[in-house]
C-alpha cells in the first residue's frame, strides 16, 4: 500500500511555525547568556556590557525598519506585541472612539483581542478577504468611522501567504487623516511572517505600530518587539520596573534582543535573494504536484502574485490533513494544515473559510512553508511520498468531491 | 503515555494529545497499528463484487469526518459475516472504523444484537483511549453502525425493529435538539459561551438556557467524567 521508507531524512517544510535559531546569531548571543548576564539597568561593568548591547541592537532593529530607536519596544514575541499595539492603543484612546477594524484573516494574536474587546463595549468591523485572500485599501477606508481609532491588518498571512496592500492602505488612511485632521485611526500590522522576505520599510508602509518577532526569522522565540511611532498613545499591559520606557516592564531579555537583532540584520541583508530561491522550491513543488496528483486546488494568491515566496497551501480533495500529516510524519516530513483536527477548536481554518473555501476544502489543506534549511532534493524526497500517501487515504475515502474524476486505485 | 493508557484499568481514559513527548506517537500503538494498516476497508472498485445487505452512511466531509460501512449479515443466524468501509476523517476516524469492523466480525462474526449493544466507550477502550476531542471519531462509528443495521432491518422487512433515537427539541427557533448538543459536546465544547458560539442556541430565547446548560453538565459528565 504505502511504499516503504528508504534513508529516512527529517524534512521540515514548516518555517511559518517556527525557524531554527541560525548559527551566526547564537553566536552573537552567546556571551549576553554566559558573561554579559548581568541586568543593564546595573551601573557595574557587565550591566553596562548588556546595557550597551541592548542599545545597539535598538539601534540595528530601528536601522531596519527606517525608525528611531526609541520607536522600539522589544517584548516577549509576537503574540504579545500584537497585545500590547491593540489593547494598547484601545484603552489609551477609548475618549476618542470605540470603533476598531481588523481583517476577518489576522492570526489569533489579533483576532482574540479585538473579540474581546467587543465584549468590553468596543465596536468591531472584520473586513472581508476575497478568493485569494486579499484585502482592499478602500474597504479598509470605506469602514472607517468618525469614532474608528485603530485600523490592524496584517502583512502577509501566516497559512495561505497572501500579502496585504499595507502601503497603499497606509497612503489612504494619511489621507483619511490629513482630510479630517485627526491623528486617528492608528494604522497597525502584524508583520511576523513578513520580516525574512518584503520591505519592513515603515516609512514605506505608513505604519503607526509594526508586530515583529524572532522566531520566524531564525532568531530566538519568545522575543519580539514592536514599533510604535513618536506620538502614538498606548497603554502598556506589563507594569513594573519600567523598562522600555515604561511600555514593558521587566528585565531585558538581552541575548534574546541581540539575537533578534542580529536574525533581522541576516534576514533582511538575504532577504532578494532568499526570496528568489525559495520562490523557485515554492514553483517546483506546485509543478510536481500538478504533475503527480490530481484533485488539487492551490490556496490563496498565485505563486507570481501577492504571496510570500516560501508558502505554498494546496487543498488535495476527498482526504482530510492531519491524517496526511500523520502519514508524512512516518517518512520525516513536517508541514502543516488547516483542517480542524490538528486545532483544538475543531473548526477548520478562519482564514481559508474567509476566503470562501467550503469546509470540505479547509479540511484537505497542507501547508508547506520553505525556509534556508531546504532545497530541490527535498521537494523530490517529498514527492517521492506524498502521490502514494494521497493515494492511500483516497482508497479508504468514501467521498468524491468530483465523481467524473475517480482515483485510480493502483495495486 | 502511550503505554500506559495500554494498561486495562486507564482503558476508557481518554488520552493527552499533548503529553506525547517526541519519542512517543500521538495516540496509542493501537491507533498507530489499525492507521497504518487498516483492515476491512473496501478497495475501489471492490464494491461491485462485495456482497452485502446492509449499508450505513454517517457524517459529511463538511463536518470533518465521514464513514461508510457495509455490512454482510447471515438472515438466519443474524451473524454479521462481513464487514467493509470507507473513511473521511483524521487519524482516530480512521482507526475508530478499522477496529470497528475488528470487533463486529471477529471470532466467525458478531450476533446484530450483541453488536447494537456496542458503544462509543467500548471502541475508545479497544484503540487504548483517544485524546478527548477526538472521542466524536468513535461515537461516528457507533453511529454508522447503527445505520447499517436499520438499513439491514429495512431491507429485510422489519420496520418495527428499526431504532430510532428520539431528540428532543431544545430550540424551536433553531431547531436545535438534544443530540446536537451532544455532538458539540463530543466536539470539545465545553462552556455555555461555546456552545453558543457554535449552535447560537439560547441566544434569541433566553428561557432555553436552563435546559441547555442541564444538558451541556449531563453529556459533559457522561462523556469526559467532570
Amino acid at each position: 500500500m504505502l511504499p516503504k521508507v528508504k534513508n529516512k531524512r527529517d524534512i521540515y517544510l514548516d518555517h511559518a511555525a517556527t525557524t531554527y535559531v541560525d548559527a551566526q546569531v547564537f553566536k552573537a548571543m552567546k556571551p549576553y547568556c554566559e558573561k554579559y548576564f548581568g541586568n543593564p539597568s546595573a551601573i557595574y561593568h557587565i550591566g553596562r556590557e548588556s546595557n550597551g548591547a541592548l542599545n545597539d541592537a535598538r539601534r540595528e532593529v530601528a536601522r531596519l525598519i527606517h525608525a528611531l530607536p526609541d520607536n522600539i519596544i522589544f517584548t516577549g514575541g509576537g503574540t504579545e506585541s500584537d497585545n500590547l499595539a491593540i489593547y494598547g492603543v484601545a484603552r489609551a484612546n477609548e475618549k476618542n472612539g470605540k470603533h476598531i477594524i481588523t481583517t476577518t484573516i489576522e492570526h489569533h494574536a489579533v483576532l482574540y483581542p479585538f473579540e474581546d474587546l467587543e465584549k468590553q463595549g468596543f465596536e468591531v468591523t472584520y473586513l472581508p478577504v476575497d478568493e485569494f485572500g486579499l484585502v482592499k485599501a478602500k474597504d479598509v477606508i470605506k469602514a472607517i468611522r468618525p469614532d474608528t481609532i485603530l485600523v490592524s491588518v496584517m502583512y502577509a498571512n501566516n497559512e495561505m501567504g497572501a500579502v496585504e496592500p499595507i502601503a497603499e492602505i497606509g497612503k489612504e488612511l494619511l489621507k483619511y487623516r490629513k482630510e479630517k485632521n485627526t491623528v486617528f485611526p492608528y494604522f497597525h500590522s502584524d508583520a511576523c511572517q513578513a520580516a525574512g522576505y518584503l520591505d519592513m520599510d515603515v516609512e514605506k508602509l505608513h505604519l503607526d505600530l509594526m508586530t515583529v518577532n524572532g522566531s520566524k526569522m531564525y532568531g530566538p522565540k519568545g522575543v519580539g518587539f514592536l514599533y510604535a511611532r513618536r506620538g502614538v498613545k498606548i497603554k502598556p499591559l506589563i507594569l513594573g520596573g519600567g523598562q522600555e520606557r515604561n511600555m514593558r516592564s521587566g528585565t531585558e531579555n538581552v541575548a534574546g534582543i541581540v539575537g533578534l537583532a542580529k536574525a533581522f540584520q541576516l534576514a533582511q541583508e538575504k532577504r532578494e535573494k532568499e526570496s528568489k530561491r525559495v520562490g523557485e522550491l515554492s514553483k517546483y513543488l506546485w509543478l510536481m504536484i500538478q504533475e503527480k496528483i490530481t484533485r488539487i486546488k492551490l490556496n490563496g494568491p498565485e505563486l507570481d502574485g501577492d504571496r510570500l515566496p516560501n508558502n505554498l497551501n494546496v487543498t488535495f480533495m476527498d482526504v482530510e490533513g492531519e491524517a496526511l500529516l500523520l502519514y508524512l510524519d512516518e517518512y520525516g516530513i513536517m508541514c502543516s494544515t488547516g483542517s480542524a483536527c490538528t486545532s483544538t477548536s475543531l473548526e477548520p481554518s478562519h482564514v481559508l473559510r474567509a476566503m470562501g473555501l467550503p469546509y470540505e476544502y479547509a479540511h484537505g489543506s497542507l501547508r508547506f512553508t520553505f525556509g534556508h534549511c531546504n532545497s530541490k532534493a527535498d521537494i523530490d524526497y517529498l514527492m517521492k511520498y506524498l502521490p502514494d500517501v494521497v493515494e492511500t487515504l483516497r482508497e479508504m475515502s468514501p467521498v468524491r468531491m468530483c465523481e467524473s474524476a475517480h482515483a485510480k486505485f493502483k495495486k | 503515555m502511550t503505554k500506559e493508557s495500554l494498561k486495562k484499568e486507564n482503558l476508557e481514559e481518554t488520552v493527552d494529545i499533548r503529553a506525547v513527548d517526541g519519542g512517543g506517537w500521538l495516540y496509542s500503538d493501537i491507533v498507530k497499528d489499525h492507521f497504518f494498516n487498516p483492515r476491512n476497508f473496501m478497495h475501489y472498485g471492490e464494491e461491485e463484487k462485495f456482497k452485502f445487505n446492509a449499508m450505513g452512511r454517517v457524517g459529511s466531509p463538511a463536518c470533518g469526518d465521514e464513514m461508510v460501512l457495509w455490512l454482510n449479515i447471515d438472515e438466519k443466524t443474524e451473524i454479521i459475516n462481513e464487514c467493509r468501509w470507507r473513511t473521511f476523517g483524521c487519524g482516530s476516524a480512521i482507526s475508530s472504523t478499522s477496529v470497528l469492523s475488528e470487533m463486529i466480525t471477529e471470532k466467525g462474526g458478531m450476533k446484530l444484537e450483541d453488536a447494537l449493544k456496542i458503544r462509543p466507550q467500548d471502541i475508545l477502550a479497544r484503540l487504548g483511549g483517544l485524546p478527548d476531542r477526538k472521542v466524536h471519531c468513535s461515537v461516528l462509528g457507533d453511529k454508522a453502525l447503527q445505520a447499517a443495521i436499520n438499513d439491514y432491518f429495512r431491507r429485510t422487512n422489519q420496520h418495527a425493529r428499526v431504532i430510532t433515537a428520539g431528540a428532543k427539541i431544545i430550540d424551536e427557533d433553531l431547531h436545535i435538539t438534544d443530540k446536537d448538543i451532544e455532538e458539540a459536546v463530543l466536539e470539545g465544547v465545553k462552556t455555555l459561551e461555546d456552545l453558543q458560539k457554535k449552535l447560537k442556541v439560547g441566544i434569541i430565547k433566553k428561557d432555553s438556557i436552563p435546559g441547555i446548560e442541564e444538558l451541556l453538565r449531563f453529556y459533559r459528565e457522561k462523556y469526559y467524567g467532570v
